[in-house]
């Protein structure tokens, strides 16, 4: 790699397009260009992911010894909440929707840009706000009470600042709900001319199913929140049995979304594994109407499965056994899924390129965390596992090996359609395996430890733990140095690497018909679509097709 | 002793073999769909391997059948994973009917257990080898949740209302029990261990270590009457309120025609909020005592409640129902 930008033959930076058409802080912090807005997500969100990872580095360095290697147990706690909800709300929700679903959804359905461009960046704004408090939350006493908030605990037992991170954190429910409004309102009514529903890419078809559960879930725990931190402040019995309130009802209020909430991390992860898969294995999807229905599926199914975090609070047995079953029915069309996605491999041309080592390895952690799924909705099994370390390592593997794989192998897709640039292949796909080897050796030995035993948000353990949690720190390092190389490469590429031009791999979907990066208004002309979805066969225009010039492809696999 | 790694916690009660088959069940289902995957991924992402920069893969869209098998097939196996989770679950929340009632309170952070007759412990928990024992959970503050691994049992306990869980201890020993709800600072040190003895060291251990005045039956009906509770209750019926007396256990006619089970946790609701549940032919007058007795006294009361289970039950003025069919 040299230092200087080197563009391939026939490829150079378009002339004037989203990033270079206006300049100045003012260009961007008013900006109602999807594009520029979705930037400013990813700064915003990995801002969160940074704070988030650093809490975790500390986590994981604590647990080396039983006793506690690190800090008190009351900065332990605040720990391990802090990294909770600055990963789950400010990071992990927002990531791949805000950051790529803002930037791919009007491009990849030939649109101009969202349906609501102001309201696109009054969400940003709102996130921002919502993040200022949670913030001055971790800066003035922190928060101890668990990313989950249980009451009485948060609304009445806790000494550290809950009420601005409940607040803040109802602030920020306002932007999740205007992104889901935004995107539904987007994929009606914004389509280009020949883009059915079922030429969609999946992308839009997994985020259509998410913004479903971000407009009808989010409300719930907004109001939630709230509620506790009304009983807090002013003593109002809701959840405090000793005001008349009933603890249980707030963790049913809470997981109506926070069940949900998952599937808003993970389906949009799905929707870029399907993206990634039949553009690397150069055929179409297998099954795509049932990747399509299967997101839908997910997104309804996922709204009557939350009780299942419930099943050791005494709840009714009836209740109990009805919510199992529900939860085992929401397996079934993630497994349709993975099969899917396995079958479009077959018979595929296979390159070895680092979006696909990350989709793959998608694969690979989210089948373990799916199935690990299937022993928590296991009634007999759960009460032995509930709340032990096997909860942590299961939602990590969906949350992290899942929903965090799929966005940085998302960018790394889409990258040089965002910057216009290229990353030096080598390294980028040292790092995925890099992730993928880190993460397997952090978490999977929590699953034993769970087993054993081992409660979650233990500060202090019993010392016959201590071999399995000294693993999981060594795993933590790897999984680090995993995070921080993409970082640093990917921030170097966006002013030295190859140049990419406007379909580097090539792939099918229309946001690679425009150049690299897009101009402001994404499209010289409105694009009409005429094909059907990740069809190479009936594509000339990819220059693969005998007798078509070579298409110059961004990286042989040598 | 178990090996440096052991996979399974140490198995010393009757629920955890059954347990750990369902975990076998699962975890054999799960690894061959995941070595499945794993190999087909593997397998494919070598063998076709782009030779060519130009080549495209075979232009396949789907097979109608092939989706139906594994819509199928998953699901009859989640349904297998459910209902066997399901058995076990229900022998979980069907204590047999004579159990050994320990009551166990929690608060921040200690744990503190009563055996039957008034033997307080502190985070500690003494049970006989054998036989099945109860545990009534209550809280003074926030939920915890009591958690022993070698027996496989997990239960929140929740302040306001009373869950229970059982098991029958099978392995003498001392093991682990935690505090598994996130409950505040100190929740990693709010555990202890459980002793479990051979039912004579159980008996003498007992007997050996009882202190007379520390009964909750004693303790209870001095509460009784020091909260003016006797002043209504009255034993023979001619009170304001129902006589007590057989109550435990009992079927409870209520005012608007339903019956409830007067255990444990209908005692505390009756005795907190009087009114939840009125019993038919009573006036609503009693005063609420919300507030006004410690989760130790109310299990005091409770006791010497239950100790009347055996007393005379009055022809008139009780509130147990009438019962149902001929005789």
């Amino acid at each position: 790699m040299s230092d200087t930008p080197n563009p391939l033959p026939g490829h150079n930076m378009p002339h004037e397009d989203y990033l270079n058409a206006t300049y100045g802080i003012r260009s961007w912090l008013l900006t109602t260009d999807h594009k520029r807005i979705a930037l400013l997500y990813l700064g915003s969100v990995t801002f969160f992911f940074f704070i988030g990872g650093i809490f975790a580095t500390m986590i994981r360095i604590h647990l080396l010894t039983p006793t506690g290697a690190l800090v008190t147990p009351e900065t332990y706690n605040k720990l391990f909440t802090m990294h909770g909800v600055a990963m789950i709300f400010f990071f992990l929700i927002p990531s791949i929707p805000a950051v790529l679903g803002n930037f791919l959804i009007p491009l990849m359905i030939g649109a101009k840009d969202l349906a609501f461009p102001k309201i696109n960046l009054l969400s940003w704004y709102i996130y921002i706000v919502g993040g200022c408090f949670v913030l001055y939350s971790f800066g003035t006493g922190g928060l101890d009470t668990g990313w989950t908030f249980y009451t009485p605990l948060s609304s009445v037992y806790s000494n550290s600042a809950v009420t601005p991170a409940v607040i803040g954190i109802f602030i920020n429910g306002f932007s999740s709900i205007l992104t889901g409004l935004n995107f539904i309102v987007t994929i009606h009514t914004m389509r280009a001319p020949g883009m059915t529903w079922f030429r969609l890419p999946l992308f839009v078809w997994a985020h259509y199913a998410t913004s479903l559960v971000m407009v009808l879930g989010t409300p719930v725990v907004a109001i939630t929140l709230l509620l506790a931190g009304l009983e807090r402040m002013f003593h109002l019995g809701f959840f405090n049995p000793a005001l008349g309130g009933d603890p249980i009802l707030f963790q049913h209020l809470f997981w109506f979304y926070s069940h949900p909430a998952v599937y808003i991390m993970v389906l949009p992860a799905m929707g870029v594994v399907s993206e990634i898969i039949p553009t690397f294995a150069r055929r179409p999807i297998f099954g795509y109407s049932f990747i399509a229905g299967s997101s839908i599926a997910i997104a309804v199914i996922g709204f009557l499965v939350w009780a299942h975090h419930m099943f050791v609070t005494g709840e009714s047995a009836y209740a109990a056994l009805t919510f199992s079953f529900l939860s085992y029915l929401v397996a079934i069309p993630s497994a349709v899924k993975v099969f899917n996605w396995t079958s479009t491999l077959y018979k595929g041309s296979i390159s070895w390129d680092t979006p696909m080592l990350y989709a793959l390895g998608f694969i690979g952690l989210f089948v373990i965390g799916g199935l690990t799924g299937l022993f928590l909705a296991c009634l007999g099994l759960d009460i032995h596992i509930h709340d032990t370390y096997f909860v942590v390592a299961h939602f990590h593997y969906i949350m992290v090996g899942g929903a965090v794989m799929g966005y940085v192998g998302g960018l790394h897709f889409w990258w040089p359609k965002i910057t216009g640039r290229l990353y030096p292949e080598a390294l980028s796909r040292a790092a995925a395996i890099t992730l993928f080897v880190g993460f397997n050796l952090t978490f999977f030995p929590q699953f034993i430890l769970g087993y054993l035993g081992m409660p979650r948000r233990y500060h202090t353990y019993p010392p016959e733990f201590q071999v399995l949690n000294v693993l999981s720190t060594a795993g933590a390092s790897i999984l680090a140095l995993g995070y921080l190389l993409p970082m640093a490469y990917l921030t170097w590429s966006m002013r030295y690497g190859k140049v990419a031009g406007q379909n580097p791999w090539p792939a099918t979907g229309l946001e690679w018909k425009t150049d690299s990066p897009p101009p402001t208004e994404n499209f010289q002309a409105t694009p009409e679509v005429t094909w059907e979805p990740y069809d190479y066969l009936n594509r000339p225009d990819l220059g693969l097709t005998a007798g078509s010039p070579l298409p110059a492809p961004a990286h042989g696999d040598d | 002793m178990q090996s440096q790694l052991p996979l399974y916690p140490e198995q010393a009660s009757n629920f955890a073999p059954q347990v750990d088959s369902l975990m076998l069940f699962i975890t054999a289902i799960c690894v061959f769909f995941a070595t499945a995957i794993t190999v087909a991924i593997v397998y494919f992402f070598f063998k076709f391997h782009r030779k060519n920069p130009n080549d495209v893969g075979a232009p396949i869209h789907g097979d109608a059948r092939l989706e139906a098998a594994w819509l199928i097939i998953p699901l009859i196996l989640a349904m297998g994973m459910f209902s066997w989770g399901a058995v076990v679950y229900v022998d979980y929340r069907h204590a047999p009917k004579d159990t050994l009632d320990v009551y166990v309170i929690g608060k921040q952070w200690m744990w503190k257990a009563q055996q039957p007759n008034g033997l307080k412990e502190i985070n500690e928990l003494h049970v006989p080898a054998g036989r099945n024992v109860r545990l009534i959970l209550a809280s003074e503050d926030v939920i915890h949740d009591f958690f022993v691994p070698a027996f496989r049992v997990k239960m929140d306990v929740v302040p306001g209302h009373y869950n229970t869980m059982w098991f029958r201890p099978t392995k003498p020993g001392r093991y682990h029990f935690f505090c598994s709800q996130y409950c505040g600072t100190n929740h990693a040190i709010m555990g202890g261990w459980v002793t479990v003895m051979e039912p004579s060291d159980y008996a003498a251990w007992l007997s050996g270590s009882s202190g007379g005045n520390a009964n909750p039956v004693v303790a209870g009906e001095k509460l009784f009457a020091e909260k003016t509770c006797i002043t209504c209750h009255i034993a023979d019926g001619t009170g304001r309120a129902p006589s007590l007396n057989g109550l435990y256990g009992a079927q409870v006619l209520l005012a608007d025609g339903s019956t409830v089970t007067a255990d444990e946790s209908y005692i505390r609701e009756s005795i907190l909020q009087p009114n939840a549940k009125i019993v038919a032919r009573y006036q609503p007058l009693m005063p609420t005592f919300q507030g006004q007795l410690t989760e130790e006294q109310i299990l005091a009361l409770i006791a010497y409640i239950k100790s009347l289970q055996s007393q005379p039950v009055p022809a008139k003025g009780s509130g147990i129902a009438p019962p149902t069919g001929k005789k």
